[in-house]
């Protein structure tokens, strides 16, 4: 720490950091553009001027950049000065000579930080008379809607797409004053983290395109603090209502987990819940029923022989009240026993391993990556983007030397150059990541499996390994050689031996953290819940079926799935969304989705997150857990579960208490300014019915409560007094791009065992290919292959159409389409796969049940 | 003594006085142009509806009585959805008008509102909306902002260039 003299007061400061986050992390308020937390200091806004002083004698002073100058001991600064005052008071007025005159009708105004930074300035009046420039405006695909007019040239958008999240298509083009960011021609913007161009930047030029479809201002939303649904990660979402719909996703900053930054499938899949697909209403036999009578038939048929199937899209809660009802021994985990059996033995290592689960963050510090058969960029996008930043580490680590801060972006960019840590990639098909990896590796999914076997033993020679494999020794070498060094494996091939192997890695290595990247939001909760998996339900016979919240049309084939619904009486789904299951329902339960109930999740760090409710529907929908349990209040079943299942004793302490209370007070899910109380339901009646009660939660469905910052897991938005943009986090943290007041929010279920087990033995066999039996394998993509995220138009535009991707060598034997599977589709040509390896889109119709990887043949389409 | 035969003098003189009883409803009072009664939407020049759905009336009304949904027709152009005054909040402190970046909502000399039924006070835009500007005749806000709207194509407002050729731009 050192000691920093603002206006001649001491301030205590992180040395490490520069003035500008100093001033912010000690409340002050100084107007910035160019600078981001994440992305670092350029120093070319010149609106972070305040005024240095040598020593208390010097009354002179100069002008200095905050955000260039190290925080360092002794120093002294004056924000308030006049001549720096009146410094960035012109500055602004020249960044303000071209906006247009939009405000009014642009989606960024009322949470916009030029607006904030032009009021904190105190620029009010245009003296300008001139004219303005104009650009045209580009198309980017569904999500980010381009407005150039409004540009200030902060150069924040490229330094984060290309820079940080690694885009190639978006770029300045400039000629002295007119710079233009787009991309070369029209088109959809190709990185799967665009949509975070809309937080990145500071004015309405990038906006989120499908909250224009049904725009409301900030100061209108009412805001639920939730996790995200659509993948393992757990990021943390802000889940934004107005009159009945979800209007937006904004990131809830998680200094661990997602930090500044989601995946567009987490930011713009949420318009599932607006479907017109959502089961809203109770049905019995086809025909709407009251609520109360659906909940006495569901009561009555639970009295007799039932069974259950839960679902890892549900939550701990809803899982545990179906497997209550049921009972343990009838209760199954909905998912086939490939994915549950890898799931298992994930849930083993989690519990036993030496080897720390990293989180996002941790994974951005590593120096060494090694990524065993996990397509990361499309099963769990945001760890893309840290293991992105991870690669950057090693050739940062000299630069303590050459006395440059991490912070001082361009001199660290220059000193590293096109210098990259080591990297990684070992998947049967390309990834996106494979352009920045030391080396990508291909091959079929057991022969990842023998590499990885193969770089635990070249690690300790104690490690059990058969054959050499190639690339072994560099992949060793580097692992060894990093300070930091992580294995990211997963369940999306459904491969136990994967896993082990990475397991290997982490033990032979010892310090080396291992992530396990687990398919859905819950996976690794319904794993803690120990249930058998769907083969088991198959084989096994009740009067009647709960199924809850899962698609048995995703987990089985069509005629199994089909044979095995017709031997019940009585079928009763919970879901949200109409799908194969339900509409063989007998009683359908309208469930509700994380926008609107609250539940517990496990991600696949094994921390306990609880997604809050953001609003309250108009009609009979509740979360399934109030459909099938008995408990009146969240706290009560979450104290069910916590009691019944030790390993979840935990969750308890994933957020506050419904009776928690700030300074006496519930925490309002509405701005301050939220408007239009007296008219928003005075077309249906004049007289304005009372907010709805939250028993569940200590968050209230209204404006009013407490101005002070809550705990992190139940802050619903972020807003501070002149801070209206999502830029207003500054003000919730610790310090800049620290963890948030209160400390970073879940509970981690695991934490490394002290001795952990020993060696998985036996790496499996090589394959090889057959003649006329192809292994095919899943290729997920980051839209489409998400079940509830497809019902989103914007996703279900860039989800691709069926294909089979083929080795061009293989490929030979057949035409443009093939018959693969039982369905007609076209050849598409992966250039670096493996031989005899077949690759399908995961989940993405008409390849659906399918339990992959599988070995089929494929005949050529006449 | 006195008192009283002033008082009855001053009553007395009032019998000459200029009457202020003004006959209501008959004959109708004067009310200044500005005067903040019932509150319309105007139309700009051209006919359009001049509300862009901003929400800026909303945000500033302090009894929150008005609730609006922007929405967009296939040029561009922002309108409200739907547009609704609750008149029986209203208190016609006017800040709805101040805080309209575009002369949309207006307060006009009318008060004569009153209903036998409160439901009744419930207006929609099509209760609000009128045929012409108000009170400012001249003024079209898509003239001015920089958004490209049908008739109106990006570099054609007041105070714009022409489009950048990104051809131009180019190395």
């Amino acid at each position: 720490m050192s000691t920093v003299y603002i206006e001649n007061r001491p301030h205590q400061m992180n040395e490490k950091q520069n003035l500008l986050e100093g001033c912010l992390s000690a409340g002050m308020n100084l107007p910035y553009f160019c600078w981001h937390p994440a992305l670092g200091s350029v120093g070319a806004c010149r609106q972070c001027a305040v005024k240095q002083f040598k020593d208390e004698s010097d009354t002179h002073g100069r002008i200095v950049m905050a955000c260039m100058t190290p925080a360092a001991n002794g120093t002294r600064i004056s924000i308030d000065d006049p001549e720096a005052v009146e410094f960035r008071r012109a500055v602004v007025e020249g960044l303000m000579l071209n906006h247009p005159h939009d405000c009014p009708v642009c989606d960024e105004g009322g949470e916009c930080h030029l607006q904030d930074m032009t009021v904190m300035t105190g620029h009010a009046y245009r003296r300008a008379t001139f004219e303005k420039r104009t650009f045209r405006n580009q198309y980017l695909g569904p999500f980010v809607n381009h407005e150039m007019n409004r540009c200030i040239q902060c150069y924040r958008c490229v330094r984060f797409y290309r820079e940080y999240a690694g885009g190639g298509d978006l770029n300045a083009f400039s000629l002295r004053d007119i710079v233009y960011f787009g991309r070369e021609r029209d088109g959809v913007l190709e990185s799967e983290f665009a949509g975070n161009l809309v937080e990145v930047c500071p004015t309405g030029v990038f906006t989120d395109a499908t909250h224009k479809r049904h725009y409301t201002r900030k100061w209108d939303l009412q805001f639920g603090p939730s996790v995200c649904i659509h993948c393992g990660l757990g990021c943390n979402t802000s889940v934004a209502e107005r009159y009945g719909t979800v209007r937006r996703i904004v990131n809830r900053y998680h200094r661990a987990i997602n930090g500044y930054f989601l995946c567009d499938r987490g930011r713009y899949g949420y318009e599932f819940v607006n479907s017109s697909q959502r089961i809203r209403q109770p049905r019995l036999r086809g025909r709407l029923v009251p609520a109360e009578a659906a909940l006495g038939y569901l009561r009555l048929l639970a009295g007799g022989s039932v069974m259950g199937i839960g679902s890892p899209r549900a939550s701990l809660e809803s899982n545990f009240a179906l497997r209550k009802l049921v009972g343990p021994e009838h209760f199954y985990a909905g998912i086939p026993s490939s994915e549950a059996s890898v799931l298992a033995l994930m849930l083993k290592i989690l519990r036993t391993s030496t080897a720390r689960t990293p989180t996002l963050h941790e994974i951005e510090e590593a120096d060494a990556l090694f990524i065993l058969g996990e397509d990361v960029s499309n099963t769990a996008p945001r760890m893309a983007l840290s293991a992105r930043q991870s690669t950057r580490q090693q050739p940062m680590q000299g630069l303590e030397r050459l006395h440059i801060p991490l912070w001082l972006d361009h001199p660290v960019r220059e000193a590293v150059q096109n210098a990259r840590g080591p990297l990684f990639v070992a998947t049967p098909f390309a990834t996106r990541l494979d352009g920045i990896a030391t080396r990508a590796i291909r091959g079929a999914p057991d022969d990842l499996a023998r590499l990885g076997f193969a770089v635990a033993h070249a690690i300790n020679g104690s490690a059990p390994s058969e054959g050499v494999v190639d690339g072994t020794a560099e992949i060793a070498e580097a692992l060894q050689r990093a300070h930091r060094p992580v294995v990211i494996s997963g369940a999306s091939l459904r491969n136990a031996a994967l896993v082990q192997a990475a397991a290997n890695i982490a033990r032979a290595r010892p310090g080396a953290a291992l992530a396990l990247i687990a398919p859905e939001c819950n996976s690794l909760g319904l794993a803690l819940l120990d249930a058998a998996p769907l083969e088991g339900a198959l084989a096994t016979h009740a009067e009647t079926l709960i199924i809850l919240e899962n698609d048995l049309y995703r987990r089985a084939p069509e005629e199994v799935a089909d044979k095995f619904l017709s031997r019940f009486h009585h079928i009763v789904v919970l879901d949200s969304l109409e799908n194969a299951t339900t509409r063989h329902a007998e009683l359908l339960l309208p469930a509700a989705t994380f926008a609107e109930g609250d539940g517990t999740f496990v991600s696949s760090e094994g921390r306990a997150q609880r997604a809050l409710q953001a609003f309250v529907p108009p009609e009979a929908i509740a979360e399934s857990w109030r459909w099938l349990g008995e408990w009146k209040s969240l706290d009560e079943a979450v104290a069910a579960l916590a009691a019944d299942i030790p390993a979840l004793a935990a969750i308890t302490s994933a957020s506050p208490p419904a009776s928690f209370r700030e300074a006496g007070q519930k925490i309002p899910r509405e701005p301050a300014r939220y408007s239009g109380r007296t008219a928003k339901l005075a077309q249906i009646s004049v007289h304005e019915p009372k907010p709805p009660d939250d028993p569940d939660t200590p968050l209230a469905f209204s404006m009013e409560g407490s101005p002070n910052q809550p705990p992190p897991a139940v802050t619903p938005f972020f807003w501070s007094p002149g801070w209206n943009s999502y830029q207003a986090i500054n003000k919730f943290q610790e310090e800049i791009a620290g963890p948030l007041r209160g400390g970073d929010s879940g509970v981690r279920l695991f934490e490394p065992a002290a001795r952990g087990n020993g060696y998985f033995p036996g790496a499996p066999r090589r394959f090889e290919p057959k003649p006329n039996e192809w292994l095919i394998v899943p290729i997920h993509h980051i839209f489409g292959s998400e079940e509830l995220s497809r019902h989103a138009p914007g996703v279900a535009e860039l989800a691709p159409q069926p294909y089979v991707a083929l080795n061009p060598r293989d490929a030979e034997a057949f035409g443009a389409e093939v018959f693969c599977l039982g369905q007609r589709v076209r050849v598409r040509l992966a250039p670096e796969a493996p031989s005899g390896v077949v690759g399908v889109p995961a989940d993405i119709p008409p390849f659906l049940g399918f339990d992959l990887p599988m070995r089929a043949e494929i005949r050529r389409a006449e | 003594m006195l008192s009283a035969l002033r008082t009855l003098w001053n009553v007395f003189l009032h019998m000459f006085r200029k009457r202020v009883t003004v006959q209501y409803p008959e004959q109708k009072p004067y009310l200044a142009p500005r005067w903040r009664g019932r509150i319309i939407l105007s139309r700009d020049p051209d006919g359009g509806e001049r509300c862009v759905a901003c929400y800026l009336c909303a945000v500033a009304c302090p009894v929150d009585c008005i609730a609006l949904q922007a929405t967009e027709d296939q040029t561009g152009r922002r309108y409200p959805e739907f547009f609704r005054i609750n008149f029986s909040r209203c208190i016609f402190c006017g800040y709805c008008e101040e805080a309209c970046p575009t002369y949309a909502i207006q307060l006009t000399p009318d008060f004569e509102m009153a209903e036998y039924e409160r439901q009744n006070l419930v207006y929609e835009k099509e209760d609000l909306l009128i045929d012409g500007p108000g009170k400012y005749p001249g003024y079209n806000f898509w003239r001015v902002a920089g958004v490209k709207i049908g008739g109106k194509d990006k570099g054609e407002a007041q105070n714009e260039t022409a489009p950048v050729d990104l051809h131009t731009l180019l190395p």
